[in-house]
């Protein structure tokens, strides 16, 4: 369902990824490791469409449309969700709100109907459960004053309710104490099934714990070095990053 | 330059929709300003010799006042003689009946969502329409006449109730309070009067809605307001007038009086022509409002979205006389383009244990300037007054300026008051963010606007919440620069 090909990315004058390769079936969930500065966000957030990153060289095919084509907003209204590193605040707006305008957006791009108030509040109960949510951060502004933890989780909320196609968790793990680990991950694994992709970015194995991937991919200096099972996240643990640096 | 600062530069040259023209016979007086011109504006209003001799002082007062220079705001000369001081359709309506009123302006007040037939209103609210210098129709007053209200035109006040305008005209906003107020108090020619007696709640929002069509014109209404002991109101005017080349001078007075235990909440939600894009054209909006908190418990409401205009100069403010009394502002003010506001309110604490809350919200964006001026002063007698002040400001875009004048004047020791202040950018990332999320950008600056105003929002009817989002979004389109 994703294909990259040879994706050079710059951001200023800088060349972060510099030939990235990667195919991800419908169904997987694949896991990008790799030491800070490797540009394992920087893939995320150009998947996303982030405007700060100037794309020049390699393609994305995106279900056989071509992904860096389209506005951040089609991206996202085509199935594409990044949950961020940084969740950003946006005061004085209504978390449920911002939520169901998402919602809607999504769902009038498919030619559905928009859900109404009662709907949306059952839909949202419901994934509320998932991630043990308390229901007053619905009505508290977007990620305002919200705690790391609670950022993080309201951003597998969001998920939960938009049910992406592809979904991309951005380093969603940082932060995270070990309870709260635990809770993000089993909203994670809800999610899992068969017409989902789910790329997971993290710098640490131990969310692998937790969230199991069929394929693990190590990006060091703007390339894929190595790709393998999940076995091999647990060889970085214990033999870290350099190890592979210096076998390249 | 990114997307989402050309989907916002394409969304700025949206058109101002309330730009039309109505063709309707006017009569109007000469050109220029003089004793003559304020005789016969008040001899074609047949007003009692006290109130000419109110405007004639007012007149004479003016000529020796300069206009002020002290806002921050930038406009050329006003050639005060080259102007049209009065302007009224032909056909005037009878006071009694809504039928009579000319099928124009009434096509006009349609248009611009305002149906002056009663029960296509919405009930709760009963509405004053003035068109240029004179009020065309007022809905529902017999209904409210029943529990004692008078909801009217200010001419009309002037002909039925002497005795309530002679008593408050110019009692908090006197002729020679300020130079457009006193050139307001000689020339000007209706508005909206409304007196709600002791102890009545009025059971509807009352409503004036100015429109001004006629070129070369200004507009210079009044509104009065008496709440009696322990009455309440709730009361929302409006403001929209055509697209032309040229700037129209629009200088309004409005006094509010709440006696013991009374409320007023008077809700503004000003859409004047803001000039276009180059900033041609466009409204200048001087206007003095002030509230007089006269009697104990009592509480003035001050709640305003300042979107149109070229110019906005105004301070609604309030004088808490009463002991225990409240005073309170909420504001929007938005500048888009080359729109400039130097707005805020004056607080003057002289009651004892009298409080007041200033909320103010200015958005800048193309070239706008936006000020906040706020005055907050507790007199020596006034012990345990309270004050707290909050002026946020956003930006879009790097062309635009926010400015904040706080002016504290605390003459008693055990007064409080607190004063915080905000400046932010709409980010990228928050429009990335919502963009992600799948609103496209001018949803997302919608979004994100909305939430800054949201303290304002809360504070208008229901109704008028929705169109004052509404307009803020229309109003902001095209802002990255």
């Amino acid at each position: 369902m994703l294909r990259i090909e040879n994706l050079h990315v710059r951001a200023g004058n800088r060349d972060i990824l510099r030939g990235v390769n990667l195919s991800i079936d419908i169904g997987q969930v694949h896991a990008i490791m790799g030491p800070n500065g490797s540009g394992k966000s920087t893939l995320a957030r150009v998947l996303a469409g982030h405007p700060e990153y100037a794309v020049t060289g390699g393609t994305v095919a995106y279900r056989g449309q071509d992904l860096l084509a389209m506005d951040p907003e089609m991206r996202a209204r085509e199935g594409v969700f990044m949950a961020f590193q940084y969740p950003v605040e946006i005061p004085g707006v209504n978390n449920a709100y911002f939520l169901k305008s998402a919602l809607n957006a999504l769902r009038k791009h498919r030619g559905e109907e928009e859900l109404d108030a009662m709907d949306f509040m059952t839909l949202v109960r419901d994934r509320m459960k998932w991630l043990d949510m308390d229901e007053t951060l619905l009505n508290r502004a977007v990620n305002e004053g919200f705690s790391g933890g609670e950022k993080k989780r309201n951003e597998i909320f969001q998920m939960a309710v938009l049910e992406p196609a592809l979904a991309i968790l951005d380093e969603t793990d940082s932060g995270l104490d070990i309870d709260a680990l635990r809770i993000v991950a089993r909203g994670v694994n809800a999610m899992r099934g068969p017409d989902r992709a789910i790329l997971l970015v993290t710098h640490y194995q131990r969310l692998l714990n937790y969230i199991v991937p069929d394929v693990v991919h190590v990006l060091t200096d703007g390339r894929i070095v190595r790709s393998g099972g999940k076995e091999l996240a647990l060889e970085l643990e214990e033999k870290g990053y350099v190890w592979l640096e210096q076998a390249v | 330059m990114s997307t989402s600062t050309q989907v916002v530069q394409d969304l700025a040259r949206r058109e101002y929709k309330y730009g039309f023209i109505t063709d309707v016979e006017q009569d109007i007086v000469p050109r220029g300003l003089s004793e003559d011109v304020v005789r016969l504006i008040s001899q074609k209003k047949n007003e009692p010799a006290w109130l000419l001799d109110w405007r004639l002082k007012a007149y004479r007062i003016w000529r020796t006042m300069k206009e002020p220079t002290w806002a921050n705001i930038k406009y050329g000369p006003i050639d005060y003689q080259n102007m049209i001081y009065y302007a009224a359709p032909k056909r005037r309506p009878s006071l009694e009946s809504l039928d009579e009123v000319d099928p124009e302006i009434r096509r006009t007040f349609d248009k611009l969502g305002i149906p002056l037939e009663e029960q296509k209103l919405l009930s709760g609210v009963a509405v004053d329409a003035v068109f240029d210098s004179v009020s065309v129709a007022t809905t529902f007053k017999a209904k409210l006449y029943e529990l004692g209200i008078i909801f009217c035109s200010f001419s009309d006040a002037v002909q039925n109730h002497p005795e309530l305008v002679r008593k408050y005209l110019g009692t908090v906003v006197p002729y020679s309070d300020n130079f457009f107020a006193s050139l307001n108090s000689a020339v000007f020619s209706d508005g909206s009067f409304a007196y709600i007696p002791k102890g009545v709640r009025c059971p509807m929002e009352l409503s004036t809605y100015f429109r001004i069509n006629a070129r070369e014109t200004g507009q210079f209404e009044r509104t009065l307001i008496i709440a009696e002991d322990g009455a309440s109101v709730s009361y929302l005017e409006g403001c929209t007038a055509p697209m032309r080349d040229e700037n129209q001078l629009h200088a309004a007075v409005v006094e509010l009086i709440a006696l013991d235990d009374a409320t007023i909440k008077y809700s503004t939600v000003q859409n004047w022509y803001p000039g276009d894009a180059e900033g041609r054209g466009g409204i200048y909006n001087f206007v003095t409002k002030r509230g007089k908190c006269l009697g104990v418990n009592s509480k003035i409401t001050w709640t305003q979205v300042e979107t149109g205009s070229a110019i906005t100069w105004k301070y609604p403010g309030c004088i808490l006389q009463g002991d225990h009394s409240v005073g309170e502002f909420y504001s929007v003010a938005t500048t888009n383009n080359w729109q400039q506001a130097d707005t805020g309110t004056k607080m003057i604490h002289l009651g004892r244990h009298t409080k007041s809350t200033i909320v103010s919200k200015g958005i800048s964006a193309g070239h706008g300037q936006n000020t906040y001026r706020g005055l907050v002063k507790i007199a020596k007698d006034a012990g345990g007054a309270r004050n707290y002040s909050q002026c946020d400001s956003l930006l879009i875009g790097d062309q635009c300026g926010a400015h904040t004048f706080p002016y504290l004047d605390i003459k008693s020791s055990t007064a409080r008051v607190e004063h915080e202040a905000s400046t932010s950018r709409i980010g990228e990332d928050q429009i990335f963010y919502c963009r992600q999320r799948g609103l496209s950008t001018e949803d997302a600056i919608n979004v994100i606007v909305s939430g800054f105003c949201k303290e304002v929002f809360r504070q208008l009817p229901m109704e008028f919440a929705v169109e004052a989002q509404k307009l803020l979004s229309i109003t902001l389109e095209g802002s990255v620069g």
